[in-house]
């Protein structure tokens, strides 16, 4: 691993303030180009506040979020930065293929071929056709997946992406995130699950809008004193520990 | 804006309304059956179906279209595709003129029909052109998005979305000169009269019957209705924000 490679994503002191709420307080890390890092915490603990920062669709109240070198959500990231929200944000009323050309027609060099090619590698070519609204909601979430991959995103801003999803087609999804950083592009995975957490190269562990871990899930669980990522978490929040990167 | 990612975005919201059979109904059948309900109606007075008939046309696609594009846009709101679109490299421009142009072609469609209906079989008859009342009827039918737009920003449910409807569409209907003639209305109701753009669209659709070609008045209402239309869009396009909190 080198350490000279300049960081995708550079998020500094970063408050959010939803409502009355401050959801996140001051967070800093930053993550490498070309990895898959997982976002882990339980429910409401800031994940998608943090990722809609980075996709620079949510207002912060201070600090500074960096995307390949630019602010957050400037004009020129919008072709370089995919996001898949946690619900899917899809034309229920237009049919999978529909839906996936669509979204492929907003982004330069994109062809109805290569939107073709996504909706194969999410599983649901024998779906092409459907409504999106007669599908499942596993199938569901694919098509909202596919709808993200399809622009070839250098980040890739991934909101639990796998919820729902069979073990095969889970493990599928994964190897093609890991094919995507080999390639280059910057994966942000969040989830609330601990078994995903042990296929990223790095991890956020997120707890009431703090960080408490940002290291590699080795150097997490050796840290801890913990055999598996599920007990170090645990060890984190009872000794109130963190583990940060150097 | 992007001629690409604009005719797309007409295509796919055409293609929406295309896979829901019932409202291409609707959209098609309501209005000639009304029609024909009012020709029935004043069957043993013709001269006041002539006139309620000619200004109908103009609000049929008014109202439907304000309708729905204010639900179909606040499903956009709900359902996370606008923000999902805000982050691509569209721009609201492309997507504020996607819906004009998809919903003024499918009010192309009706009011042809509607047309087609009118004048073949319910007798009606202008001295101007029906092409003129095709041509005020889009206008109306983009007017009625625009505002519909504008409407689904202060929306949050489906429930809320249509009863903005009676609030811009019954003052308008009311003050527009098709119940009480413009010059018989108290001052201040004429003045309102006056700021609604539907009192201006009446007025054309009305010159286009009186006098066989089209009139300077006619050009300065449809001028004034395209103004509206802008001003609705600029509003609406106020209320698309790329960051929320």
């Amino acid at each position: 691993m080198t350490t000279t490679v300049a960081p995708a994503i550079e998020v500094r002191d970063l408050v959010v303030r939803r409502g009355k709420r401050e959801v996140l307080h001051g967070l800093t890390c930053t993550i490498p180009a070309g990895s898959v890092t997982g976002l882990l915490g339980p429910s409401g603990s800031g994940k998608t506040t943090l990722m809609r920062a980075i996709v620079g669709v949510q207002k912060i109240e201070r600090g500074t979020v960096t995307v390949l070198g630019r602010p957050a959500g400037s004009a020129v990231l919008r072709s370089q930065v995919g996001y898949l929200t946690q619900a899917p944000s899809v034309y229920a009323d237009l049919t999978v293929r529909e839906n996936v050309r669509y979204f492929a027609s907003l982004y330069k060099g994109v062809s109805t071929a290569d939107a073709d090619a996504v909706l194969e590698s999410v599983g649901l070519a024998d779906h092409a056709a459907q409504l999106v609204r007669d599908l499942s909601g596993g199938q569901r979430a694919r098509a909202n997946l596919a709808c993200t991959l399809v622009s070839r995103p250098t980040v890739l801003i991934l909101d639990e992406p796998t919820v729902g999803q069979d073990p095969v087609l889970r493990d599928e999804l994964w190897r093609q995130f890991r094919a995507l950083a080999a390639e280059g592009v910057t994966v942000l995975v969040s989830s609330h699950v601990m078994d995903e957490a042990g296929r990223c190269d790095r991890l956020l562990l997120i707890r009431e809008g703090t960080l408490v871990a940002d290291q590699t899930p080795a150097a997490i669980t050796a840290a801890t004193g913990t055999t598996d990522l599920e007990a170090a978490f645990l060890h984190l929040i009872r000794t109130g520990q963190t583990v940060m990167s150097a | 804006m992007n001629a690409k990612i604009l005719a797309s975005t007409v295509r796919r919201v055409l293609s929406q309304l295309r896979h829901d059979h019932r409202t291409v109904g609707l959209l098609v059948v309501v209005p000639p059956l009304l029609l024909a309900l009012l020709y029935s109606m004043f069957e043993d007075s013709p001269l006041v179906f002539q006139r309620i008939a000619l200004v109908m046309l103009g609000i049929f696609p008014f109202i439907i279209m304000f309708l729905i594009t204010s639900i179909a846009m606040l499903r956009e709101r709900t359902t996370g595709t606008l923000e999902r679109l805000l982050t691509t490299p569209m721009s609201k421009v492309d997507l504020l003129f996607g819906y004009g142009i998809a919903f003024g072609l499918a009010a192309a469609v009706q009011a042809s029909v509607a047309c087609a209906v009118a004048y073949l079989f319910l007798g009606l008859e202008t001295r101007g052109s029906v092409g003129l009342v095709i041509l005020i009827a889009i206008a109306n039918a983009v007017l009625g998005m625009a505002l519909g737009l504008l409407a689904s920003a202060f929306a949050r449910t489906e429930f809320q979305a249509v009863q903005f409807m009676p609030l811009v569409v019954a003052p308008q209907l009311l003050l527009c000169g098709l119940f009480v003639a413009r010059e018989e209305m108290a001052g201040w109701l004429q003045a309102i009269s006056n700021v609604l753009p539907m009192t201006y669209s009446v007025e054309a659709l009305t010159e286009v019957g009186r006098y066989a070609d089209p009139t300077s008045t006619l050009w300065k209402d449809l001028g004034i209705v395209a103004g509206c239309v802008v001003l609705a869009l600029v509003l609406a396009s106020a209320t698309l924000r790329r960051r929320t909190s």
